[in-house]
Order: C-alpha cells, then structure tokens, then sequence
C-alpha cells in the first residue's frame, strides 16, 4: 500500500496545493458536471490554470513599482502609504494563500446555493472576481488570526463566512436595487455595498427636493477614465510624481536621488513616472489573468447555481446599474474621489499619529466603479445632491475602512497594497477582531457573527424588502407636488432624455 | 467565429454577458468563441472578431472596428441577446 501513500502525497503537495492547477480542475469538474464537451473541459481548465499563472507574473510586476514608492512615502511622510487595489493584493496573497482560497472558493459557493435554497435569501452571488478576492481575504485574516497549522479549520470557517456574506449583502441591498431598476428581478452582488447603502441613506436624508442628476447634460470629456489601464496609470502618474516632488524638496538631494538610484533630478523624475506605468502594465497584466481565470470558473459556477436553485436573484456586478444613471456615475466619481482625498488629509494629520492607520491613497479604479455605484443609489433617493453626498460618503468609507483591515493584516500589511471596497473592509475587520481572543472563543465569535448576518438578513427581506419599502418615498411625494406632470420623467428610477431613453428596456 | 463582449473591466458584466451570449449561441445551434474584453483591448480584440456586443455607453467608444457593434440593452435579457445575435449573423 506504500505506492498509494506516494500517489496521494504527491497529488496533494504537488497538485491540490498548487493554487493554478486546482482552479484549472476545479473548473474542468465544473463543466463535466455541466456536460460540456472534452475539448471545452480540457480547454477550459487549462486556460483557468494559465490565468492563474498569469496573475502571478503581473503581481511580480506590481510589487516591483510599488516598493520604490513605498520608500519615497516613508521617507518623506514617515507613515507607510499603501494603494488599495483588489486585483494586486489578491495577486500578491495568492503566492502564499492561494490554495486554501481555491477550497474556500468551492466549498462557500456550496454553501451560498444551500443558504439560498433554504433560507428566504433567494440570491445567487455571480460577481467572479468578488468571490475570488473575498474568499483570499478570509484565508488570510482567518490564517492570521488561526495560525498555520489550523489549516482545515480555516477552509471550513471561511467557507461558511465567504457564503453568508455572498447571501447577506444582496439582501441588505434589495430596497435601494428595486427603486434604481423599478423591478425585483436583479440584485446587486458586489463588496461595496456597504457603501452603497450608506449613499442611498445619505441621499435620502439631505437631497429631500433635489432633482434627477439624469436632467443635467454632463461633459464627455471624463469618459475616458471608464478604460481601467488609463485611470490606473494616471492616477499612478499623479500620486508617483506627487510624492517624488515632495521628496526632492523635503529630503537630501541625494538621498532622494538615492530612492531610484538615479543619477540627477531629471532622471530621478523619469524614474518615478516610469514606475508609476510600470504599476498599470502590473495591473494590466493580472487584470488579463482575473479575466481569463472568470470566463472559464464563473460559467462553469453559474450552470450549476441555476440547477440547483431556479428562480433565485442573480446578484451582479455594479456597472448593471451604470446605465441607470449615466451621469450620477459621474458625479459620484468625483465626489468620491474628494472624500477620499478629504480622508487622505484627516488620516494623515489626526488618525496616523493617534491610532497607526496607514495613508490609504486614492485609486481612480475603486472611486470610478464604487464611487459612481453610490452615485447611482444617492441620485435615487436624494436627487444631484444625493448622489454627490452618497459618492462622498462613500468615498470616505473606501479610505478609512481599508486602513482599519491593514490593522488586522499580520504581515501582509506591508505588501503596500489592501482591498479597497468597502465590505472587505467591515467584514474583514470583524473577523480579525473576533479571532483577537483566541482561536476558541474567535471560532465561536466567528460562528455568531455569521448567524446574526443570516437571521438579520432574513427578517429584513421577510420585513422590508419583501413587503415593498421604497426608500425615499416621502421625496418622491414632494417632487409629484413640486413638478405636477414633470414628474413623469423626473422620477429618479425612470431616466430622462433621449440618450437613456432606450434603457427602459433594461427593466423587462 | 469569435464574439467580443465589452465593459468597463472586462471582468464584470462582460463575463455575464459572454455565459448569456454562449446560451443563446448554444440554442441557435451556432458554433462560436466568445471573449470577454475589457475596454482598453476591446478595439485591438475586435480586430479578429465578426462580432462585438456591448452596452450602449461603451458602443461609441470601441468606435470603427471591422468587427460589427451589438448594443445590448439588456445583459441579463435572454430574448433581446439570441435576437440580436441572429439579427447580426444573417
């Protein structure tokens, strides 16, 4: 029997633990059971697996800009500057967590189909890359709290965790969702919905007779930032050259000079805008590996959610609710960019020397696609200002809550990089603090915290969302009074003008 | 064949686009490659592509490509997607 015991050490320590060969048959396995064809499964888990390994090549990339920026910020601030970027640290923490995250990946999509099918959270979470990036955050916080060796522990634990948050969050949304769709037929399924939430609440509480920002005819010179290579390596370039001048004028020529080892001033610039689009190519390169990693795992995860249970929600991707406010996006961009450089400041005048949290810098991706979602529930609740306000608050909750996480982060802290939505962050934080007392008690906490989500969750759809709250009413009813027969088209939920005209389609 | 599908990060809502343009695909009985893209290489991928399907924000900015443009209105909308795919084929 002494061949088996080699066989199977060697398919654990040489297959099941290496993380791109396990998602390229978690994948394969995936679309047997959906009865694909040989070359379609062979095609797929070997295209899975190549991803991963791609993702790995970019984050080597990353790691290489971010550490000469990492010094310059140091030296200049004395506090340690980090960019949150969802895409690089799951790149970076996948070297070392990206096994065990395979497991919880599978096992808590298992478990979000059981909450699903037996509880009245009737969502199906499909936003791929948010599963990926939460099931890594939950190795690593539950192995830094755990220890190594509780390995199986942690897969488990997380497991439950990753499926209770993929069932909660849509629910907790649903109000706000049904008001900006104006049907119940799709939920949204992303990790910044705590931030969403918070616009929509926001909203509605100071934007009481503001109109629909869809009435304003906005510039479309800001386009351009929707292109992700362009928005990464520009705010790169802004926040590179920033903190490169500074470090000319505050330090020692040469010790700045020191940093890129450059020869002169000029060089040394060069240097700094070439780092800073060494950083987009990095995120370029792992952007190409999540893609070719999700258009072979997430079809494969879908065909089998929609066996299991039919009739439920899909929770999806934020931008599905882009083109239900064209220009809200826009302006809660910008206010969320604002918040976040508005946090930026109070981190690092009052919260960095009072209570260590790291500068968190503003990325122009996670303030495009979160902030402009808080500027679609702001607008639909409050109106212009709502979505300006629901961007701003959203945009300081993606800068103080990823700080809070590094707290809990153990040695990835100093990778330069964290997850910047806003769920990460609350949930991320919860669970390292509850693991604060233990792995016994921290279990048990752990265990509590993801019961109380389930039976929060569930009275709120029993309560609010399945019998009709509409958030926001009572301004709905001072428009109506205001406009008289303007309000057909002032309604927030219905899009004015001609270029969003054709969305109304969207609702059917 | 190859079909491009577009958004913002090409890892989103064009995944969920390219599971629905295959389903459709599948019940035409149309053998095809579908690729999600973001928009930054949805130009250079369209460049191999008979088809790109996107939404209509994005339409304008893959701009002129050889491959011909589908907007989609509805990513979630199976009927709207298999019309417009035999619609584009024929």
């Amino acid at each position: 029997m002494e061949w088996l015991v080699v066989v199977l050490d060697f398919l654990g320590q040489q297959i099941l633990n290496v993380p791109a060969y396990l998602i390229g048959i978690i994948t394969a396995v995936g679309l047997i059971a959906l009865r694909r064809s040989a070359g379609q499964v062979i095609g797929g888990g070997l295209k899975a697996a190549i991803g991963f390994l791609i993702l790995g090549a970019g984050a080597g990339v990353v790691v290489a800009s971010l550490d000469p920026l990492g010094r310059l910020i140091l030296a200049v601030t004395g506090a340690q500057g980090v960019i949150p970027t969802n895409e690089v640290i799951t790149a970076i923490a996948s070297e070392q967590y990206g096994a065990q995250s395979a497991y919880i990946l599978v096992l808590g999509f298992i478990v979000m189909l059981l909450l699903a099918r037996f509880t009245p959270l009737r969502y199906i979470f499909l936003t791929g890359h948010h599963m990926v990036f939460m099931s890594l955050l939950l190795t690593v916080v539950l192995s830094v709290g755990l220890g190594e060796e509780l390995g199986w522990l942690v897969v488990i634990l997380g497991a439950v965790l990753l499926g209770v948050i993929m069932v909660v969050m849509p629910a907790f949304a649903q109000p706000w969702m049904r008001k900006i769709t104006g049907d119940d037929t799709i939920a949204i399924g992303h990790f910044g919905t705590l931030g969403y939430i918070a616009a929509g609440a926001a909203g509605q509480a100071v934007g009481r007779r503001s109109r629909s920002t869809e009435e304003i005819n906005f510039p479309q010179g800001l386009r351009f930032l929707r292109d992700s290579t362009v928005a990464t390596a520009l705010s790169m370039v802004l926040i590179y050259l920033v903190f490169a001048i500074w470090g000319l004028i505050a330090l020692p020529t040469a010790e700045a000079l020191d940093i890129f080892g450059s020869e002169n001033q000029g060089a040394y610039i060069m240097a700094a805008f070439g780092q800073a689009l060494q950083f987009g190519v990095g995120v370029a390169i792992i952007l190409f590996g999540v893609r070719t990693v999700l258009g072979e795992l997430v079809p494969a995860f879908q065909g089998i959610a929609e066996k299991v249970v039919p009739g439920a929600k899909p929770a999806l991707d934020i931008p599905i609710v882009f083109p239900f406010g064209a220009n809200a996006v826009l302006i809660g961009f910008l206010a969320s960019f604002l918040g976040g450089l508005v946090t930026l400041v109070l981190i690092a005048v009052w919260l960095n020397p009072a209570f260590g949290l790291a500068l968190i810098l503003p990325g122009m991706v996670p303030h495009f696609f979160t902030g402009g979602g808080a500027g679609v529930f702001g607008n639909a609740t409050g109106g212009r200002i709502g979505a300006a306000v629901g961007g701003f608050v959203n945009g300081v909750l993606i800068t103080i809550l990823p700080a809070v996480l590094l707290l809990v982060f153990g040695e990835l802290g100093f990778a330069n990089s964290t997850f910047g939505d806003a769920d990460f962050g609350w949930f991320g934080t919860a669970i390292g603090v509850s693991l604060l007392g233990g792995p016994v008690i921290g279990v048990i906490v752990c265990v509590l915290i993801g019961a109380a989500l389930v039976v929060g969750a569930s009275i709120f759809q029993k309560r609010v969302v399945d019998t009709g709250w509409v958030p926001g009413a009572r301004r709905d009813a001072l428009l109506a009074e205001g406009s008289g027969a303007e309000t057909a088209t002032t309604t927030p939920d219905r899009p004015a003008g001609g270029r969003t005209q054709g969305k109304s389609g969207a609702r059917h | 064949m190859k079909i491009v599908t577009v958004c913002g990060m090409g890892i989103g809502t064009s995944v969920l686009l390219k599971m629905n343009a295959e389903k459709a695909l599948r019940a035409l009985g149309v053998d095809a490659d579908v690729e999600a893209a973001d928009i930054g290489t949805a130009r250079g991928a369209a460049r191999t592509a008979q088809l790109v399907l996107t939404s209509e924000d994005l339409a304008d900015e893959i701009g002129d490509v050889p491959a011909k443009v589908v907007v989609i209105q509805n990513f979630t909308n199976m009927d709207e997607i298999t019309k417009k795919i035999t619609d584009a084929l024929q």
